[in-house]
């Protein structure tokens, strides 16, 4: 008999995709930090400099990314536990209906935004409708509130999907377990569901977080132009938009994003390990 | 309780609907108005059609969509097969570089292969960004992901009936098209799919590094909304809505329960 292979293990097989990632992934990479961390004169520290002068705006996209991924996480929940209680057909259905939205263009989606929110907009005309003329109108748009909006629609589904990805994978005997052992509806969730679903949870966040602190289309449509975050001060950097063309300013604010998510990833796998037992609910 | 979470869920599938529903409407306005409408008209459809620059976008999409997701399935699918035979730190260190692009927010992998691609093209002449940097770019994004969906259904192949057609006299590479490729089959399909999806829906890699030439169909959606915005999108938005509803809903009335595919 023998030596058990596995099939396609030849080393060739590695060889394009080695190529081909070290080429467009790698030294890509490299070169962000190349930049970064170099101007005209060779080697400063003057790009890295630049993250000071625009901490109010890291702060800002920070923060609203985090608001953002909290709202989710809340709104989430429900619907996603609801769903994994549903037979099999809702289940389908409602997996199908979370996800539809996002095969619309997200542009086109994010400017109906507009059209429902803006002072003259689907909201305001009705409650003039509602109060007479008189009636001054809601500032709803160009402000923090509308970008997290943004956020909070646009990344939604992939807050849902993998939670509820997680909770589909708790075995209902532990429920009805717990509960002949005594246990009230609290501790159920507390003890048996919530954890369980921790994997879920964390890779909503994830998903959530890390597009949320990167955007930079929902700020300008909805932020009304005054806020930029982060995201758009890269997009101007490097297509001079606002007329200073600087890769290197720029590069080095996209190693402060990716050091962000770098360290924010490593807390997540640490808190990770605690519920390993309960399997993934990951996506990716 | 019960009655509650249905009032919830209600609720968050109007806030989901709501700006579609908005889009829907509004591309039947017989006005020029994104913020009121006046009557109904099919007007933005007829001049949709007539607008060469997003039909050539959209023939752009699909033709970086369908080649960028050819060209990473094979590669994804060839590393996925040598990945699946890796162990120990070897394998730990491609699937960190796999998941690189899939963790990176894309405005970073965009801007790092547009470093790439300024600094590559600045040694030839008249050379600009366009079909090339583009494709280059979608191949790049595309193929981790078929990675990740080829090799769970590879870790869940037994390894045993490859090796029992060994044993019974087949060569290596007909046991590999003929028991091998079938079985991990679905996964290649599903990475083809989110491939071709991805690219099609891509902006923001696009964005950056398709220079002024080439368009494809978010870019050009994106140059119009700086303009004046036209209802045009809202027609094009809806057609191409209507066309994905239809085949999800086609493909899940034929599924079997609990295949249900994710978009990462």
């Amino acid at each position: 008999m023998r030596k058990s292979v596995a099939p396609g293990g030849s080393r060739a097989n590695l060889i394009p995709y080695s190529g081909w990632m070290t080429l467009f992934v790698l030294i890509p990479i490299g070169l962000v930090v190349y930049y970064a961390f170099t101007g005209v004169n060779g080697f400063t520290l003057s790009n890295i400099g630049w993250i000071w002068t625009y901490r109010k705006t890291l702060w800002l996209s920070v923060e609203l990314a985090l608001i953002a991924t909290v709202l989710c996480l809340l709104l989430a929940y429900p619907i996603a536990y609801g769903m994994s209680r549903a037979s099999a057909k809702v289940q389908r259905n409602a997996t199908l209906f979370i996800m539809l939205p996002m095969w619309m263009n997200f542009l086109v989606r994010t400017y109906a935004w507009m059209t429902i929110l803006e002072d003259t907009g689907l909201i305001n005309s009705a409650l003039r409708a509602i109060f007479g003329e008189d009636f001054s109108g809601l500032r709803l748009i160009n402000n923090h509130g509308a970008i997290v909006l943004g956020m909070v629609y646009n990344f939604l589904p992939y807050m849902i999907l993998p939670i509820y990805t997680a909770l589909t994978k708790i075995s209902y005997s532990l429920v009805e377990a717990s509960r002949d052992l005594g246990a009230n509806g609290a501790q159920i969730f507390g003890r048996i569901i919530l954890p369980m679903s921790v994997p879920g949870i964390i890779s909503g966040i994830t998903m959530v977080f890390i597009p949320s602190i990167s955007t930079f289309i929902i700020s300008k449509i909805l932020g009304g132009g005054k806020d930029f975050l982060i995201g758009d001060l890269i997009e101007d950097y490097f297509l001079g938009n606002s007329g200073v063309v600087n890769y290197n300013i720029g590069a080095a604010l996209s190693l402060v994003i990716m050091v962000l998510i770098l360290v924010a990833t490593f807390f997540m796998n640490h808190f990770d390990k605690d519920a390993k037992t309960s399997g993934g609910g990951s996506l990716v | 309780m019960k009655t509650l979470l249905k009032i919830y869920n209600v609720l968050i599938y109007i806030f989901l609907y709501a700006p579609i529903a908005v889009i829907i409407l509004f591309s039947f306005n017989s006005g020029s108005s994104r913020a009121a409408f006046e009557g109904f008209s099919l007007q933005w459809y007829a001049e949709l059609l007539e607008d060469e620059v997003i039909l050539k976008s959209l023939y752009y999409s699909v033709i970086i969509a369908v080649v960028s997701a050819l060209v990473a399935t094979l590669i994804g699918t060839l590393a996925a097969l040598g990945i699946n035979a890796l162990k120990g730190w070897k394998k730990s260190v491609f699937l960190s570089v796999n998941n690189i692009p899939v963790v990176n927010p894309d405005i970073v992998t965009a801007i790092s292969m547009m470093i790439l691609f300024v600094f590559a093209l600045s040694f030839f002449h008249s050379a600009e960004m366009g079909f090339g940097t583009l494709l280059i770019a979608h191949i790049t994004f595309n193929i981790p992901y078929v990675v990740l969906s080829v090799l769970p259904k590879l870790r869940g192949m037994d390894h045993n009936i490859y090796n029992a057609a060994l044993d019974l006299g087949c060569k290596p590479v007909s046991a590999f098209v003929k028991v091998v490729i079938p079985q991990i089959m679905p996964g290649i399909i599903s990475g083809l799919i989110m491939a071709f999806t991805l690219s099609l829906d891509d902006f923001v890699i696009s964005y950056f590094n398709s220079g002024s030439t080439f368009q494809t169909l978010p870019i050009t959606i994106y140059s119009m909304t700086k303009k004046p915005y036209s209802l045009k999108l809202n027609a094009l938005s809806t057609l191409l809505f209507a066309v994905v509803m239809l085949l999800m809903l086609a493909i899940n009335l034929k599924k079997s329960p609990d295949r249900t595919k994710k978009k990462a």
